[in-house]
């Protein structure tokens, strides 16, 4: 299970990875696609596939875009059962799919998981 | 009938013509958006030309999927995914080169269908869709009249236009200009005007 984190922004996309490794674990298959491919801000359908061959391993990958262009982007690499796009908010949502992720479970329940993350209150 | 190298023409064409208007598109992005709607429209269409030139496609369908494939994979913005998808399903539904008005009619709207599926977008959400669906209908309505390729263009392309200066007042429900709320009204959409252009390049081409 591999979880890609689509930015328009490549900085914003590492540090995201950063810090859901930080709390999920080095070893969780979590992998950065921002900016386009010249490095500028936006997003790249081929940026973001060279993301999910890094973290694919068979069992499904999960994509979660921030906005704009990355959302239509990620939509067109939508591959029904195995490379899932999910509409929940960027950060919390790639935390709650990496740490079911780097638990082992399938591809629905980590995109169930990141769902979750819509409705979970901060306080 | 429409041939493929009417299709070719259109590309270019629309190339020429988002050339000339780059920054008024990138101003009216300027306003609701990023400010990079005209500067990447500009560099897709001129890749799809130079691709076309140095590979000449054999039929419309594959003139189209060529243009769709490289607006895809060039294009930074959402307008890259938006036209690209277009494209490529019109490449995927035209089965005929050369095309009747008819088969372009239904390619198109099965293109504009496309479009909205990926984007969520739907009429009066200020985006793209608000200049392709008048086209679309004008289109299909011109067919059934049995009008003339050119004639029917034209139709689409006035279609279009009117659609996108409809955008003004209209408040953003979809894309990046929808985080401005009630900022967005009193501006055109730049998607909705960027559509307008392609049309009329291919009510000019077919001249």
């Amino acid at each position: 299970m591999g979880v890609v984190l689509v930015s328009h922004s490549a900085g914003l996309a590492a540090e995201a990875v950063r810090l859901v490794r930080g709390i999920a674990g080095d070893d969780v298959p979590v992998a950065a696609a921002g900016g386009t491919a010249d490095g500028g801000l936006g997003s790249s359908v081929e940026v973001i596939e060279k993301a999910v061959r890094s973290v694919d391993d068979g069992d499904g990958v999960v994509l979660i875009p921030d906005i704009g262009s990355s959302v239509l982007n990620a939509r067109l690499l939508a591959d029904e059962g195995k490379a899932v796009v999910v509409d929940v908010p960027f950060l919390e949502g790639a935390i709650a799919a990496a740490v079911t992720a780097g638990a082992g479970e399938t591809l629905a329940e980590v995109v169930a998981a990141a769902e979750e993350a819509r409705t979970h209150r901060k306080f | 009938m429409m041939d493929t190298d009417l299709f070719v023409a259109w590309f270019e064409e629309s190339s020429r013509l988002i050339r000339r208007e780059r920054d008024r598109l990138t101003r009216l992005d300027a306003a609701i958006g990023d400010a990079d709607h005209g500067t990447n429209l500009d560099r897709g269409f001129s890749e799809v030309c130079k691709a076309l030139a140095d590979d000449p496609p054999g039929s419309a369908s594959e003139v189209l999927t060529t243009a769709g494939t490289i607006l895809i994979r060039r294009v930074g913005g959402a307008a890259g995914p938006l036209y690209g998808s277009l494209f490529r399903q019109m490449g995927r539904a035209l089965r005929e080169s050369p095309v009747t008005l008819a088969g372009f009619a239904a390619a198109f709207e099965d293109g504009v269908v496309a479009i909205e599926r990926l984007g969520k977008a739907t009429p009066g959400d200020k985006t793209m869709v608000d200049a392709l669906t008048p086209a679309s209908r004008a289109l299909a309505l011109a067919v059934r009249d049995g009008v003339g390729v050119h004639e029917a263009l034209v139709k689409a392309a006035d279609a279009a236009l009117e659609g996108a200066k409809a955008t003004i007042p209209m408040q953003a429900k979809k894309g990046r200009a929808s985080y401005l709320g009630q900022r967005s009204i009193g501006h055109e959409d730049p998607g909705a005007a960027s559509a307008a252009l392609l049309l009329e390049a291919l009510a000019s081409v077919a001249g």
